[in-house]
């Protein structure tokens, strides 16, 4: 039987190599013929197409993310930590070639995407995706986390406890006002972090650790800019390219020592933050007042056409610009309270809490389109939407942004104008399912929310389904579920 | 030229056995007498970082303390061997062989790929007997030498 396996640990320079040999004794002491690719500090060689194609099964023994894990889609697949690989090789190695039977090869489902996989190999786009999901990965607990004590800061202290006054000014132990404003507000820290870790782990996940601080900085520059998470995308692939670039110049022995610690993340930093400062920054600060005036000049329009708009803003970056412009208007709209402010507001809410819900909904009915952590994302997704925490979709967004982004704003803009349609309308300018009383004509709110959220729901489903085929992912079989989830990633 | 990875004076047959931070401080200090690591605290600090991650105790009685540090300047091993056993967090009990890697933060792909070969010689049975019963400090780093460059 032909074995691949894939080793990985955290600091690349022991277990990763331990493992290798130990399954590549074990391998031949069983009579399989093994290839192990060791994603360690010594640098690795890929798998060829032909090693691909003609593999019947792969164990993956990792402790941190395997990189460019798409390219084993078609294959059974054994996990396992990499220390169990050092210890139990031979277990592992009869897991494999009990999944590889359990499948056999040559059947249709495992033949036809081997194929493809000689065409494609690993290419660009699957190794973007692999850094993308990287920091997707690491940046998850903090949408759970931040996000659920926010909801429960809205479930305790009603959505005008974003206006409670910071905790450090004074706790009240016996006010529940004061435990719903704390969790508000360290909820609210948590949420600060998302872009810059969803930066600092992709730049991770490109060059490595000299490139954490870039990405971390650029990531915080585009919080500051409120370029939001598609600006930390950015960040983040300029910075693990440019330091990956940087790593690659050759420097007196002196100064090599300093190189990773000092020098990369020094001059990294300077110029990824440069970057997001002065030449993304600046021309986004206009876009978005120019955002802002052009809607505003759109009173009068079309209820629901506009509805529909604002829907397709909402979803489009999920905090960043483009969301925040609409947001702004409909909130700048409650101040002089007329009944079409009302209805904006109220459509806007209603487009913001589709995207979560759309994922979680997703997640739920397409469990194996989607990854162990997503699928634990798209659990916490369900009670962020409901919170109108739009950010609960950005790990989906971000690890695919092609494909989801674009289903999220078909069925937010669903969304948006059926609420206009049905009139529904808003005085309070957030807390999701907590401000229901507020709502005018609520039946039609649900409606209008759950007709977004299926529509966005059902486009995912289509067009990760359709793209997995392209890509010669498709059909992992589903009798046979990974040995053990996913070890926790170690930085 | 290329410094050999072990030499005997960064070998010790008899490591005190009273527990882990002990028994890792004594190869650390035998690392900086040969002038490969600069600052023990900042190497120490290193190691304590990565056991902390996830103990490095491996079944079979070994512990690989390791680390990439700034303050190694050559990727080195320290070999020890305790006769009484010091606790790496190993599921089956404590290592009766120390490996402490250490590999400058900067390494260049020739160092790591030392260390590479070295770590693929621990999991091997012949490799790990003929360390168990070495008597002599330079035999065991004439040994090692001539097994990771071959």
């Amino acid at each position: 039987m032909k074995l691949l396996a894939v080793t990985a640990c955290p600091t690349g320079i022991a277990h990763t190599y331990m493992a290798a040999e130990a399954l590549e004794v074990a391998a031949e002491e069983a009579g399989h013929e093994i290839v192990v690719e060791t994603q360690g500090s010594a640098g690795s060689t890929p798998f060829t197409p032909e090693q691909l194609a003609e593999a019947d099964a792969i164990i993956l023994a990792a402790d941190v993310e395997v990189r460019d894990k798409e390219r084993f889609a078609h294959l059974p697949t054994v996990t396992s930590g990499v220390k169990k690989a050092i210890g139990g090789a031979d277990g592992l190695i009869e897991q494999a070639v009990a999944a590889a039977e359990a499948a056999p090869k040559g059947s249709a489902a495992a033949a036809a995407p081997a194929l493809a996989v000689k065409q494609t190999g690993p290419g660009t786009a699957s190794k973007v995706r692999g850094w993308l999901m990287t920091g997707v990965s690491y940046v998850i607990p903090f949408v759970a986390a931040g996000g659920l004590l926010i909801a429960l800061g809205f479930a305790i202290g009603g959505y005008q406890i974003t206006d409670a006054p910071s905790v450090t000014k004074g706790f009240d132990w016996g006010s529940s006002t004061s435990w719903a404003a704390l969790m508000f507000q360290l909820g609210a820290l948590a949420f600060g972090l998302l872009v810059p870790v969803l930066a600092g782990f992709i730049a991770f996940a490109i060059a490595d650790r000299p490139a954490l601080v870039p990405g971390f900085v650029g990531g915080l520059v585009a919080v500051e800019t409120g370029a939001g998470f598609l600006g930390g995308l950015v960040a983040g692939l300029l910075a693990g390219g440019l330091i990956f670039w940087m790593k690659r110049i050759r420097v007196p022995r002196a100064l090599a020592g300093i190189m990773p610690v000092l020098v990369l993340p020094l001059i990294g930093t300077a110029i990824v933050g440069g970057i997001m400062f002065v030449v993304i920054g600046g021309p986004l600060a206009a876009a978005t007042t120019g955002l802002t005036n052009w809607l505003n000049s759109l009173s009068g329009t079309n209820a629901i056409l506009l509805g529909a708009l604002l829907g397709l803003m909402m979803a489009f970056d999920m905090g960043g610009p483009v969301n925040k412009a609409a947001y702004a208007f409909a909130v700048a709209g409650l101040s002089t309270p007329s009944n079409t402010a009302l209805l904006i507001m109220a459509a806007v809410m209603a487009a913001g809490m589709t995207p979560p819900l759309a994922m979680a909904l997703a997640t739920t009915v397409r469990k194996r389109l989607f990854s162990e952590v997503e699928r634990e994302n798209g659990r916490a997704a369900w009670l962020l939407g409901i919170s109108f925490i739009t950010e609960g979709a950005i790990p989906f967004a971000a690890g695919d942004p092609l494909r989801v982004i674009p289903s999220l704003m078909v069925g937010s803009a669903v969304t948006g104008s059926l609420s206009m349609a049905f009139g529904c309308t808003l005085r309070a300018p957030h807390g999701g399912i907590f401000v229901l009383p507020l709502i005018g004509n609520p039946f039609g709110y649900l409606i209008a929310i759950i007709a977004g959220t299926v529509v966005s729901a059902a486009l995912v489903i289509a067009l990760k389904t359709l793209g997995r085929r392209k890509t010669a992912a498709a059909e992992t079989p589903d009798t046979i579920p990974a040995a053990a989830p996913r070890a926790a990633a170690h930085a | 030229m290329t410094e050999p990875l072990i030499t005997a004076d960064l070998v010790d047959l008899d490591l005190p056995s009273d527990g882990r931070r002990e028994a890792v401080r004594a190869l650390a200090e035998r690392l900086v007498k040969a002038g490969r690591v600069t600052d023990i605290d900042r190497f120490l600090a290193d190691i304590e970082a990565r056991e902390a991650q996830m103990p490095t105790g491996l079944e079979g009685g070994i512990g690989i303390p390791h680390c990439r540090s700034a303050a190694v300047t050559v990727p080195s091993l320290a070999f020890g061997r305790s006769t009484a056993g010091v606790d790496f967090g190993a599921e089956d009990g404590p290592a009766r062989l120390i490996f402490m890697i250490a590999a400058p933060e900067g390494g260049n792909t020739d160092h790591m790929t030392v260390l590479a070969a070295l770590a693929r010689r621990l999991v091997r049975k012949a490799f790990k007997n003929e360390l168990l019963e070495a008597t002599d400090a330079g035999h065991v780093a004439d040994y090692v030498q001539k097994e990771v460059a071959g």
